[in-house]
């Protein structure tokens, strides 16, 4: 791939609006939506049998119901012979088991039982805390972390460019209504990870064309840092994007929400290591004397 | 020179990669299902006779099995396939009979040569195996209460001793209230009680004409009985699962009073759970004479729903704590019998009590601590409140006929299996505090198998196209990724061999997804030695400044990804945690397969000739 010359920064203030709007609406949906917690989360039952041939979800509802388990959700999932039934929280540990054993009495289409679950009200909620305190603490020691590393510019730069990334996809999740659980959250924290992999990249060249053209005004000197880690970028997205497309087409259904997560956010991650960090930087007037005097090359010695 | 690494380097990786293979090496030997025959017994032995009780049983059922072989650990029949071992089951369980237990397992295919060395397969999560995962929550304010009572019936028993006239005594929230009706009595029961127990923290106050001392636990009594109290059930749960049978269950200790029990395999969730969170104890009460006072005396229902009452002393003889092993049978008539041994305190206290009370009743009683939740609406949220109870019933009074020792049979039980559950339940201990599930999961066996199935698969096929991708877009540098790509994996997996990491459906997403990124440190390197050579640097200098320019960018960008690997490895649980294992260990993996062993097949193929050109 040519390194390209593509004016990235003369779209900067169409593509902050671009940004800004995103994240409004992610933030409008989340504030009037919220996300759509899962069992994880909410504490409840959740039982997944499979049938041997499709079943008519309406006749499980009634044979439920007349078994005196109202508010119950039921579901195809993945296959139409495979069923999830869902309770809220309301009711006992023992409840999947008694679930079970009332399909599987009616007898016309044998039933086994793929999983059950059960989590108290309790648990969820303090899963929920401690993934937002994951969250914020992985923020916050990034920034700690890009701060030693580079400056403080750049650390405001890659951590608001993450926030960024978390809201978006944070936002996907509740605009389209899927189920955030515990395996979503940890894509989440994935691509956190990544992003800042990507943002670092691009970053790392701003910091060493800083060095190396001398002459060059900030302006331009970002520009050509994210041109010439573009092929880079967009090459590690793609491998990793061919990845999480198999995964998400062919991983199962466990799964599935998972790779989507990671999906959206490295699309968004890509974009925002391009567009956002290097918007901020040249928002915050990067210079070269930010990084005067420059850091030892500590890690010359251990050279492969 | 340029691009050549000293013959060390070489022998360094090759070292590395040829450790690699063999730790990973047993993952391609796939599990046997099998049956494992143990004993708890003293009177039992897992020796060749009676495997080959169970053996001819399984030949009669014509239920084929690879092999069977007698360890230090018991007996191990090995299958074909899990449906057969599911069908053997109860097959060798009926033809050895009660003192075994046999449980379902996996057990590795690993050849000697490689176990001895310490390589093993990865362990497998329940995710991808099937099984139960318990997270049960420690009733700790119970167990305080259960210690205030006793307390309180040692204090009762010092104020009548000192002749300080008391009115009553409860206990509420953790306080134990004594009234009384004169100050002076007040002051001389706390002058009393402090001097005699000194774990509590007195307050007096006044209520009307009454007056009351409140006696709590000092801040580092409370403490030890509730790290007590958890010890104490971690210990008896670990007795109950390991009399289950279950291969290679977990019970841990999490946070300050939750406890996970993990059973892979296991079936039958409601019976493990009924034995699991029992907290079922026996104690052993006279019943009561005429004259006893009324406050000495309780009266209980019988267990067998005929309605019937009893009048016990409460003092207790023994409890169920001093039980040394419990087995069930039946007695003359065919009934359910628990037959009890006690251990050699409990014997004298047996002994010591009904040498003076032959002719007497003795009534057996069982109790169990249950908790009922309920669920409120407040403040717009559901509210879970939990009350526990126990339930209290007589299962037999029967005369003392002549002084009991340290071994005799309760009878009078509804079913075999309440006989054998109890016989269990004394056998493996009462748990110190009553215990609730929090949390369950029940993962079926074909969901397990179906998981692995698609896991691999999708991990198959996103090799695949990397692969091809890389080999498209780099040619012959892009053959040296792919390479790296692979002995990254093989890596992985040894190091997920070598550190029993627990492999999970979210772990192999990780390990796919640290494919995807693994090229990344390639891709950096690569597009670094384009961008030289199109500057017009002679190829060997590219070559060498482009892994050199490319390596901080790499450091800091997998540096910064492994810190959050970390963070999730802190804060999650299960599924979680086994992605961010795979996660970490992907990164570090990679920066030394993307970096060492790619630079030393370029420096092999390319090192020191000139003006070679580079396929790139």
């Amino acid at each position: 791939m040519k390194v390209t010359n593509i004016p990235f920064m003369a779209m900067r203030k169409v593509v902050a609006l671009f940004s800004f709007v995103l994240v409004l609406i992610s933030i409008g949906s989340m504030a009037t939506k919220g996300l759509q917690f899962g069992l994880d989360f909410t504490g409840g039952t959740l039982v997944e049998v499979a049938y041997q041939e499709a079943p008519k979800l309406d006749d499980i509802r009634n044979l439920l119901a007349m078994n005196g388990y109202e508010d119950v959700v039921v579901q195809n999932f993945g296959s139409p012979t495979d069923v999830v039934v869902r309770m809220a929280n309301a009711y006992t540990p023992t409840l999947g088991d008694e679930v079970l054993v009332t399909l599987q009495n009616k007898g016309d289409i044998a039933v086994s039982l793929q999983r059950s679950e059960f989590v108290g009200a309790q648990v969820g909620e303090e899963l929920r805390e401690q993934g937002g305190l994951g969250m914020l603490l992985a923020l916050v020691i990034v920034m700690i972390y890009v701060a030693v590393r580079f400056q403080f510019k750049f650390s405001v730069a890659s951590v608001v460019a993450l926030i960024h990334d978390v809201i978006i996809t944070l936002g996907f999740f509740s605009l389209f209504e899927i189920e955030f659980d515990l395996t979503v959250l940890a894509a989440v924290l994935a691509v956190v990870g990544y992003s800042l992999n990507d943002t670092i990249v691009v970053c790392d060249r701003i910091r060493e064309n800083f060095r190396i053209m001398r002459d060059t005004e900030s302006y331009d000197l970002v520009n050509e840092s994210i041109n010439q880690t573009l092929g880079r970028t967009l090459i590690t997205s793609l491998t990793t994007l061919f990845v999480l497309v198999v995964l998400f087409i062919a991983g199962g259904e466990a799964i599935h929400n998972f790779s989507l997560a990671l999906l959206v956010g490295i699309v968004i991650g890509t974009y925002s290591s391009v567009f956002v960090a290097a918007n901020l930087l040249l928002a915050m007037n990067v210079k070269k004397e930010d990084l005067m005097p420059p850091p030892k090359e500590e890690f010359e010695d251990e050279l492969p | 020179m340029l691009n050549k690494y000293p013959l060390w380097k070489y022998l360094l990786i090759l070292f590395v990669l040829a450790l690699g293979l063999l730790y990973a090496f047993p993952n391609l030997y796939p599990d046997d299902p099998a049956l494992q025959v143990s004993t708890q017994k003293s009177t039992a032995v897992v020796d060749q006779r009676a495997l080959k009780k169970a053996t001819d049983a399984l030949v009669k059922a014509n239920i084929e099995f690879k092999s069977v072989e007698v360890t230090s650990a018991g007996g191990t029949f090995r299958f074909n396939s899990g449906a057969d071992q599911l069908s053997a089951k109860p097959v060798v369980a009926a033809a050895l009979g009660e003192d075994y237990v046999t449980a379902l397992n996996l057990v590795p295919t690993t050849p000697e040569w490689l176990s001895s060395l310490g390589a093993g397969p990865a362990k497998l999560g329940l995710d991808l195996r099937g099984g139960v995962h318990f997270l049960l929550e420690v009733d700790t304010p119970a167990a305080l209460r259960q210690k205030l009572e006793v307390a309180s019936s040692e204090m009762k028993a010092a104020l009548r001793k000192d002749r300080i006239r008391y009115r009553n005594v409860d206990i509420d929230d953790g306080v134990l209230s004594i009234r009384f009706l004169q100050e002076g009595d007040l002051s001389s029961a706390e002058d009393l009680l402090k001097d005699e127990f000194d774990q509590y923290v007195y307050r007096d106050r006044q209520e009307g004409s009454d007056f009351y001392l409140d006696v709590s636990f000092t801040d580092a009594a409370t403490k030890e009985i509730e790290s007590y109290a958890l010890q104490q059930n971690l210990t008896t749960l670990r007795n109950r699962v390991n009399e289950l049978g279950v291969a290679e269950p977990l019970v841990q200790r999490q946070g300050s009073n939750r406890i996970v029990v993990e059973l892979p395999g296991v079936q039958d969730t409601a019976a493990a759970k009924r034995i699991i969170g029992a907290t079922a104890n026996l104690e052993f009460h006279l019943e009561a004479g005429l004259d006893d006072k009324a406050s000495d005396i309780e009266t209980l229902t019988f267990r067998d729903g005929s309605g019937r009452t009893a009048r016990l002393e409460r003092d207790l003889i023994i409890t169920g704590d001093s039980v040394s092993d419990a087995s069930s049978s039946f007695d003359e008539n065919g009934r359910p019998q628990v037959n009890i041994s006690l251990d050699s305190k409990g014997g004298k206290q047996m002994s010591k009590v009904t040498r003076s009370a032959v002719g007497r009743n003795m009534g057996v009683v069982f109790i169990e601590h249950k908790s009922r939740s309920r669920f409120v609406e407040k403040d717009g949220k559901m509210q879970e409140i939990r009350k526990s109870y126990s339930e209290k019933g007589i299962i037999s009074l029967a005369t003392i006929q002549t002084t009991l020792g340290n071994s005799f049979r309760i009878t009078g039980l509804d079913s075999p299996r309440e006989s054998s559950e109890l016989a269990l339940l004394l056998r493996a201990g009462a748990l110190a505090a009553p215990i609730y599930f929090v949390e369950e999961r029940t993962i079926g066996p074909s969901l397990g198998a179906e998981n692995i199935k698609l896991g691999v698969n999708s991990a198959q096929i996103g090799i695949l196209v990397v692969m091809l991708f890389m080999l498209v877009y780099y040619k012959v540098f892009g053959l040296f990724a792919n390479i790296s790509l692979i002995l990254n994996i093989v890596l992985l997996m040894a190091c997920m061999s070598m550190l029993s990491a627990t492999l999970t459906l979210p772990g192999i997403a990780g390990i796919v997804l640290t494919m995807g990124m693994s090229v990344d440190a390639n891709v950096l390197i690569f597009s670094r030695i384009k961008e030289e050579l199109a500057s017009g640097v002679p190829n060997q200098q590219a070559i060498h400044s482009g892994f050199n320019r490319a390596f901080t960018t790499i450091f800091d960008a997998n540096i910064t990804t492994l810190l959050v690997a970390v963070i999730l490895f802190a804060v999650g649980t299960g599924p979680v945690k086994g992605f961010a294992v795979t996660l970490s260990l992907g990164i570090i993996i990679s920066m030394f397969t993307a970096i060492m062993v790619t630079r030393a097949q370029v420096n092999l193929v390319y090192g020191g000739r000139k003006n070679k050109k580079l396929y790139i």
